[in-house]
């Protein structure tokens, strides 16, 4: 009886010891998760996560403190990239698909102040000085910077357009209780 | 000839009866042809024609943009009234490029150039005769004919595969046109030998069209390098993998072609399309739809002009009896749902099914019983059940590893699952889904490239900026030790604002 | 020409094979209708007290789960599956067990077995078989007491009141009763009495093939279980991997220890129409739920349950192992499933694309 009580008490000391200076040997310097996330998200800084960068935002993901469907230009196959980063079930459901909209600038209020030329923070626009400016479609993440950066609010965000080519079967709907 | 089948399969009723006995008739010239300028895989065609131009039957309206398009003509003579958005033959009903010709009644050819020698042609000329034509798999692949008459360039091809499987219910169109036209099948199977510098041809019929197998067998009685095969009816014996598995025993590796076999394989419909190009400078403007379904009064098997919308041919076919539960283009098995009946004939289009909910037999899911009937009816060899349960719960990586692309959406499985589970609709949803993904993913890797280059160049006319700034105050610096003077460098402020672009 | 209402977009295939969930369980109730009968027959009223108890009892237990879960009651009871693990339950319990048995066990079977696991297609383990098992560990009396051989008419058969009394009021039993004949080899065994004696007191193979052995309802009659069976290989609704591989399983060994040793093994034919053999081979193990869904899966499958059931049979602690058997390869489904994919087209075992050069070398 004394026996088991005084060596599981020892067992337990030992143990426990050997547990604090594990932690102490190694403890992990500074936060590398931080920088492995700010190197997945897409560094257009385009602020539409409410954070002022992708940088504070990756810290934010990492912390916990926001979630990880954060980045809109990123999308659907970020979410799921920083999920398993980070060992979370994200819940794609209610995000809207990736890139949902792109900028057009609508030609007949375009001056070619180029404010949006220089704001666009993946270079999606091309114009010159008095010129009609054009957004690149492949280049545009719908950061919506040029919106603002606008005077004759002649550049609006449209919705991407479905076509044969993106379109495909939606989720079938099981008339069935999910089991979870 | 020794066959090996394939595993799994289905026999799902055939009911090729309703229109099997029905000869090829000519559908009516409608007054108005609606004519997508996508009418096959690849790239649209460009549009070449304005509105309120004249064309002639047969003229060129659609260009062929890129590598993998199709050329597009006019079906008859006419005046296009209208180039714009019209409604596709596709389940999203969204709106594809069409060009509206009215008809002018008078259906007159444009000037064709015909060929009475084509066996003299040189390969590369029959080929580039076929894309001319626009001819593309008329099976309802409806991949570009001729860039599979040039896959001899990639791999040498020793044998071409002619389907006329035709192992959709319903369909006929292929058999009638084996039964009616077959010396030009098999006059167009000697073309795309030459075209493909092949040694033979194995024309595969399966043995539920006894008439279509001895009239094949007929025409080629006299030609030494084309031979009729006739192999069991099983459904999806038309897939090009599994027909290649069955006559020649082989399997095309996973993400490979069939050309990698040195095998090609084309429609019988296609053929008689090339025949129709090469020897009488043709271009595709019509096919033979079978219009059948227990809801069709009189099925027929109709010789329709491209871009004829399918409400005329219901009420060339007697109408509709009653409300039908489903219309479709193609078959029942891979068919897809015409979002209404104004939608055109296209290409692909080997047939126009109108079902009653009894053929059909759509009843409500239940949970998954784990019969493994869909993994003995899956042709390649899939587990069904397990991809569909973690499509369910959003696991596409896992659905993946369990072979979700090596999915044909055969649609066996769905057929023969007694929980109705939509399991070809989990895989179509999640093969669609992983696309999107990898394309988002490669745009946020653009993105990102791009950013890079930007802050990048930022802080270099910061830099420079900040170096012509210097300059020019130890040019100042200078100028004030020295009291006389030299010019400043350069004025390097206006360059660096220009922005290089790189599009 | 009106054009049906907009469809919402459905998908192919638009032709779907006949049949469902419902009418692949009712065929299988089908099948096992002759030989419930016959082992009601057999054993007179008590038998049909107590199939009728665990009946309602599975019946209820669904019931209330669905409701509890908020799915419709009526489509899913009639979809036959709770009257399927209540009939299997049924048909291996003691057949004059008194009602509490029969009660516990199927609400056992349908909640624990059954619905904690999300329902028909979710549970890992047969739902019948998990009822008898918790059934026979907790109450190893009333599972092993096994009445004699009473057919409804005969002299021995127990009239209605005394059927009462015995399903309900718990009347001792014991003056007809005894071994099962592979209960009855088994203690023989242990006493030193070799099989070629024991076995024929208990035991000849006209009777184990037709039923007028002491057993569960299940196990009396092997031929209308195996009649059973077969009609249901010929409606494609179970196919013949495990059954045959299941009664490979235990027949080989069987044969082969009987072989070498008489006295100690029991031989084939003894084993396949004792105890639940044929009624586990063809309506216990080929449960789809809970079984392998590749072909070589099932193979794997069924000469797990065979052996283990010749294992169980043989050295272990209780004379019948179906139960057991089953349960533990319920358990090794998920493993096997992973390990017997079949090959993919155009992919080698493990899932590598074909090698395009051995593909020519190989054409010629
Ligand atoms: S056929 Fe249907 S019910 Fe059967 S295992 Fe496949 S998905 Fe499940
Ligand atoms: S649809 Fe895919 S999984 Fe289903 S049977 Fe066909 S190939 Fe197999």
């Amino acid at each position: 009886m004394y026996a088991a009580i005084v060596s599981l008490t020892l067992m337990g000391l030992i143990l426990g010891y050997g547990l604090a200076q594990a932690a102490r040997w190694f403890k992990v310097e500074g936060n590398p998760l931080v920088e492995e996330i700010d190197a997945m998200l897409p560094g257009s800084q385009c602020g539409q996560c409410g954070f002022p960068g992708c940088s504070p935002a990756a810290e934010a993901i990492a912390s916990g403190a926001a979630p990880v469907t954060l980045c809109p230009p990123g999308g659907k196959a970020l979410a799921e990239a920083l999920a398993a980063k980070l060992g979370v079930t994200a819940d794609l459901g209610d995000m809207e698909d990736a890139g949902p909209k792109l900028a057009v600038v609508l030609p007949e209020l375009c001056t070619g102040c180029t404010r949006c030329f220089k704001v666009c923070p993946t270079d999606a626009i091309i114009g010159a000085p008095k010129q009609l400016h054009l957004v690149i479609k492949d280049a545009c993440t719908g950061c919506g910077k040029c919106v603002e950066s606008c005077p004759s609010e002649s550049v609006v965000l449209r919705p991407i357009e479905a076509t044969l080519k993106s379109w495909y079967w939606p989720k079938p709907q099981m008339n069935l209780v999910e089991v979870v | 000839m020794k066959l090996t089948l394939f595993r799994g399969g289905v026999h799902p009723p055939g009911f090729k009866e309703q229109s099997a006995s029905q000869g090829i008739e000519n559908a009516p010239l409608p007054a108005r042809l609606y004519v997508p300028l996508q009418q096959h895989l690849g790239a649209p065609a460009q549009a070449i024609v304005r509105r309120g131009q004249q064309v002639l039957k047969g003229e060129l309206i659609g260009r062929a943009s890129g590598p993998i398009s199709a050329a597009v003509h006019a079906p008859t003579s006419g005046t296009v009234v209208a180039i714009g958005k019209h409604t596709a033959p596709h389940p999203s009903g969204l709106p594809i490029e069409t060009v509206v010709i009215e008809a002018d009644g008078n259906d007159t050819w444009c000037e064709l150039h015909p060929c009475d020698t084509p066996f003299d042609l040189d390969p590369d000329a029959i080929a580039a005769k076929v894309g001319e034509a626009g001819i593309v798999g008329l099976g309802g692949a409806t991949f570009p004919s001729a860039v599979k008459l040039k896959l001899k360039n990639r791999n040498p091809i020793h044998t071409l595969i002619i389907n006329g499987g035709e192992c959709e219910p319903y369909l006929t169109c292929d058999d009638r046109l084996m039964r009616e036209e077959s010396v030009a099948i098999v006059e167009g199977v000697r073309l795309m030998l030459r075209a493909l510098e092949a040694q033979r041809a194995l024309v595969v019929i399966e043995d539920n069209k006894p008439e279509a197998f001895a009239a094949m067998h007929a025409a080629a009685e006299a030609v030494s390098e084309v031979e009729v095969v006739q192999v069991p009816s099983l459904y999806p014996m038309g897939s090009e993998k599994q027909m290649i598995e069955t006559v020649l025993g082989q399997e095309v590796p996973a993400g490979g072609m069939s050309s990698d076999l040195g095998v090609v394989v084309h429609n019988v419909g296609t053929a008689f399309a090339v025949h129709r190009a090469v020897r009488f400078g043709e271009p595709l403007i019509e096919r033979i739809t079978t219009v059948a379904g227990s809801a069709i009064v009189k099925p027929r098997n109709l010789r329709v002009r491209l871009g004829t919308p399918v409400e005329a041919l219901f009420a060339y076919c007697g109408g509709i009896k009653g409300e039908p539960a489903r219309l479709l283009m193609g078959g029942p098995m891979m068919g897809q749902v015409l979002p209404n009946m104004q939608v055109p004939v296209v290409k692909g289009s080997s047939g126009i099914l109108a079902l009653t909910a009894q053929e059909v037999n759509e009843q409500s899911t239940a949970n998954c019983i784990r019969c493994s009937r869909c993994v003995r009816a899956c042709p390649v060899g899939l587990v069904p059940l397990e991809m569909a349960g973690r499509i369910r719960v959003g696991d596409f990586k896992g659905a993946e590893a369990w072979g979700l692309r090596d999915c044909l959406s055969c649609a066996s499985c769905s057929y023969v699952c007694p929980a109705h589970i939509p399991l070809v609709q989990f895989f179509n949803h999640a093969k669609g889904e992983l696309t999107a993904r990898a394309q988002a993913d490669h745009k946020a890797k653009e993105t990102r490239r791009l950013a890079e280059a930007r802050s990048e160049r930022m802080e270099r006319i910061k830099a420079e900026k900040a170096a012509a700034a210097a300059a020019r105050k130890a040019a100042r610096a200078k100028k004030a030790a020295e009291e006389e003077s030299a010019a400043p460098a350069g004025d390097s402020e206006t360059s660096t604002e220009q922005k290089e672009t790189s599009a | 020409m009106k054009s049906p209402a907009a469809p919402a977009p459905v998908t192919a295939p638009h032709a779907h094979a006949p049949g469902g969930v419902g009418e692949i369980m009712w065929t299988v109730i089908l099948a096992l209708v002759p030989a419930l009968l016959f082992g009601i027959y057999m054993f007179g009223w008590p038998t049909l007290w107590l199939v009728l108890i665990t009946l309602a009892a599975t019946l209820v237990g669904e019931a209330f789960a669905l409701r509890l879960v908020g799915r419709p009651v009526g489509p899913t009871l009639g979809d036959g599956s709770a009257l399927l693990t209540g009939i299997l339950l049924a048909m291996t319990l003691p057949p004059w067990a008194p009602w509490w048995v029969g009660v516990v066990g199927g609400l056992f079977a349908i909640l624990v077995g059954k619905h904690i696991f999300g329902g028909l297609g979710n549970n890992l383990f047969n739902p019948a078989m998990l009822g008898r098992v918790m059934l026979l560990i907790a109450f190893p009396l009333q599972l092993t007491t096994w009445p004699d051989i009473a057919p409804l008419h005969s002299a021995a058969a127990p009239s209605l009141a005394e059927s009462l009394a015995i399903t309900f009021g718990g009347a001792a039993i014991d003056g007809v009763t005894g071994a099962s004949p592979l209960g009855h080899i088994k203690t023989a065994l242990t006493q030193g009495i070799g099989v070629s004696s024991s076995a024929p007191e208990v035991y000849s193979f006209i009777d184990g093939l037709f039923g007028s052995l002491r057993g569960s309802l299940g196990e009396t009659s092997a031929l209308l279980v195996l009649l059973g069976g077969l009609w249901l290989l010929y409606k494609k609704v179970i196919t013949w991997e495990i059954p045959v591989s299941m009664l490979l399983a235990v027949a080989l060994p069987a044969t082969l220890l009987h072989l070498v040793d008489a006295e100690r093994y029991a031989g084939p034919l003894f084993h396949l129409t004792t105890g639940a053999l044929m009624l586990g081979a063809f309506f216990i193990a080929t449960d789809m739920v809970t079984s392998p869904s590749s072909r070589l899966g099932q193979i794997v499958f069924g000469a797990g349950c065979g052996l283990l059931v010749f294992i169980i049979r043989t050295w272990g602690g209780f004379p019948e192992g179906v139960a057991f058997a089953v349960l533990l390869m319920n358990a090794a489904t998920p493993v096997i499933d992973h390990y017997t994919r079949p090959r993919i087209y155009g992919r080698d075992r493990q899932g590598k694309p074909l090698n395009y050069d051995s593909e020519k070398e190989g054409r010629s």
